[in-house]
């Protein structure tokens, strides 16, 4: 793509009009169709130069309203779907936003106390052709606080854009797709990307799994992402195999083996890769091998992203970085070095850096430390495990123990029966103690029908 | 199943887990000299919590010495 277009559109539209098409759960959309026409109602002027909440809940809505008003807004702050009423006086007065789009499932501007509010789509209208871009408008993403409480990071067209930037377009139009809400950062990546190469299949919060995956095969998508979990849930609901992809891709969460073998062998067709990335510190890799970790020749290296490592923890500083966290009293999110501390803990074994967990999220057994990602990796690698949570478990003799809940995978013909439950509880605990040291060992193990995503496609860690 | 063969059979079940040589489990054995780590005993809590219900260690005031004094806790607690 351009590196130096102003706007969203201009940069699409640079050789020529868009072939590609953007398809939501219930309506399709030709991006050519945008050069003359308004999701706004025409509107757009009354949000020149404003700094504009887009309360929107449909997501095809949200992609025509980013396309319309990037580059004529000063500010637009993308409000995720699921955002609470109590947080939406908390994100306006950080953001200093004047003007809301809501659609008719959102709740209007008004009576948020804003002065403009435009209810945007459902459709498409006819309106005048659109004019040249005019500024460079800043995007505000929200990501999930530990208070609960977004944090409002910001970010430009340029820095959003930066993995992508003089990449050439592909020589055949992709058809992309993700599990991701293009709200949030893993999906606004997949988002820009698409609109680049082809065209994008958006997910849809009330459809399940299995639904999705049909539409996703029924459009003939080429590339998908989505979250470990994302992929776990996918790869559970025995739907994975009506999508042919060609290349499938995960972030969001660490990658580990077993669900990066599990993809291998649903798609042996298909480049499995998994990314680095988060809102903070944009996309700082992207690994192809299809194994856990990534080579340690990617820290210290010279280029656009630079990674180092210190006190343990990956930091990124690139031009995809977020440029500050919006608000007062809020922490800045660059060190002075313009670096970005991910809170990623990672640890070197023979030329290759593996995830260690979160710094934060450790469990204190005793006084020695348990990161729960390191168990739920040994446990993840029973071929009869789905997924799995290690989390904390109160103590009065150590502080806390290790305890792990572990979704297992579904009977299919492929696997044969499977074993009762206190076998694998206890396949379980001799894996985790071959691999662990003792106080790493689930004390207890529990087999759970199902554990908490979140709507950022991320396993709920209650403790974190 | 008794409180008191609860708690020796999760004494017996843990130790083996563990790779602890369990000293024979009398009213005077003290804990300390039971061949368990604290790990062990933590494990043994959390265990008890789930078959009886129970956690005496989170209000005792009064950690137990001997096998017996911890067979008491969790009897005397659980009436």
């Amino acid at each position: 793509m351009r590196s130096d277009a102003l706007c969203l559109w201009e940069s699409i539209t640079a050789r020529g009009p868009p072939a590609g098409q953007l398809h939501g759960a219930h309506a399709s959309i030709a991006l050519a169709e945008l050069a003359h026409s308004s999701v706004l109602g025409g509107r757009l002027e009354e949000l020149r130069d404003a700094t504009v909440l887009i309360a929107v809940k449909d997501q095809l809505t949200a992609a025509l309203v980013l396309l319309e008003l990037d580059g004529v807004a000063r500010r637009m702050v993308l409000c995720t779907p699921d955002l609470a009423a109590e947080h939406f006086a908390g994100v306006i007065a950080a953001s200093q936003a004047e003007a809301c789009v809501h659609d008719a499932l959102g709740s209007g501007g008004v009576a948020l106390g804003l002065r403009t509010s435009i209810q945007a789509g459902p459709l498409l209208a006819r309106s005048a052709p659109r004019g040249g871009a005019h500024r460079a408008t800043e995007w505000v993403l929200l990501t999930s606080g530990t208070t609960g409480a977004p944090k409002l990071v910001l970010h430009t067209l340029a820095s959003l854009t930066s993995a992508l930037a003089g990449q050439p377009p592909p020589p055949q139009p992709l058809l992309w797709s993700t599990f991701y809400d293009i709200r949030r950062y893993g999906g606004l990546q997949i988002f820009l990307r698409a609109l680049h190469a082809g065209s994008l299949v958006l997910s849809d919060p009330q459809e399940s799994v299995v639904a999705f995956l049909a539409r996703a095969a029924a459009a003939g998508i080429t590339h998908i992402s989505g979250t470990p979990s994302h992929w776990r849930k996918a790869l559970m609901s025995g739907a994975v195999t009506q999508i042919a992809p060609r290349y499938v891709r995960l972030s969001g969460e660490i990658a580990d083996q077993a669900v990066l073998d599990n993809l291998r062998a649903a798609f042996p067709e298909a480049t499995v890769a998994h990314a680095f990335a988060s809102t903070e510190a944009g996309v700082a890799f992207e690994v192809r091998d299809a194994r856990a970790g990534f080579p340690a020749q990617l820290v210290g290296g010279t280029g656009p992203v630079e990674l180092f490592v210190r006190e343990e923890t990956l930091r990124v500083r690139s031009p995809g970085t977020a440029q500050r966290y919006l608000g007062e009293g809020v922490e800045s999110l660059r060190s002075a070095d313009g670096s970005v501390d991910t809170g990623d803990r990672v640890e070197e074994r023979d030329g290759r850096y593996y995830f260690a967990g979160r710094r934060g999220g450790v469990i204190n057994v005793g006084g020695q430390k348990v990161h729960p990602e390191e168990v739920e990796a040994v446990i993840n690698a029973h071929p009869w495990v789905r997924m799995s949570l290690v989390r904390a478990r109160r103590n009065a003799i150590t502080g806390a123990l290790v305890t792990a809940e572990v979704v297992l995978a579904e009977e299919g013909s492929a696997r044969g029966a499977r074993p009762p439950a206190a076998t694998l509880t206890r396949e379980l605990t001799e894996r985790c103690r071959g691999a662990l040291a003792p106080h790493k060992v689930p004390a207890l193990i529990r087999i759970v029908p199902s554990l908490e995503v979140s709507a950022s496609g991320k396993l709920v860690r209650p403790d974190a | 199943m008794s409180v008191r063969s609860t708690i020796t059979s999760q004494f017996q079940q843990v130790a083996i887990e563990q790779e602890r040589a369990l000293a024979p489990l009398s009213d005077e054995l003290k804990l300390v000299q039971s061949g368990l780590d604290s790990l062990s005993f933590a494990i043994i809590v959390a265990r008890l919590e789930d078959a009886l219900g129970i956690d005496p260690f989170n209000e005792a005031v009064e950690f137990p010495v001997t096998f017996g004094d911890f067979v008491r806790l969790y009897e005397n607690f659980a009436k």
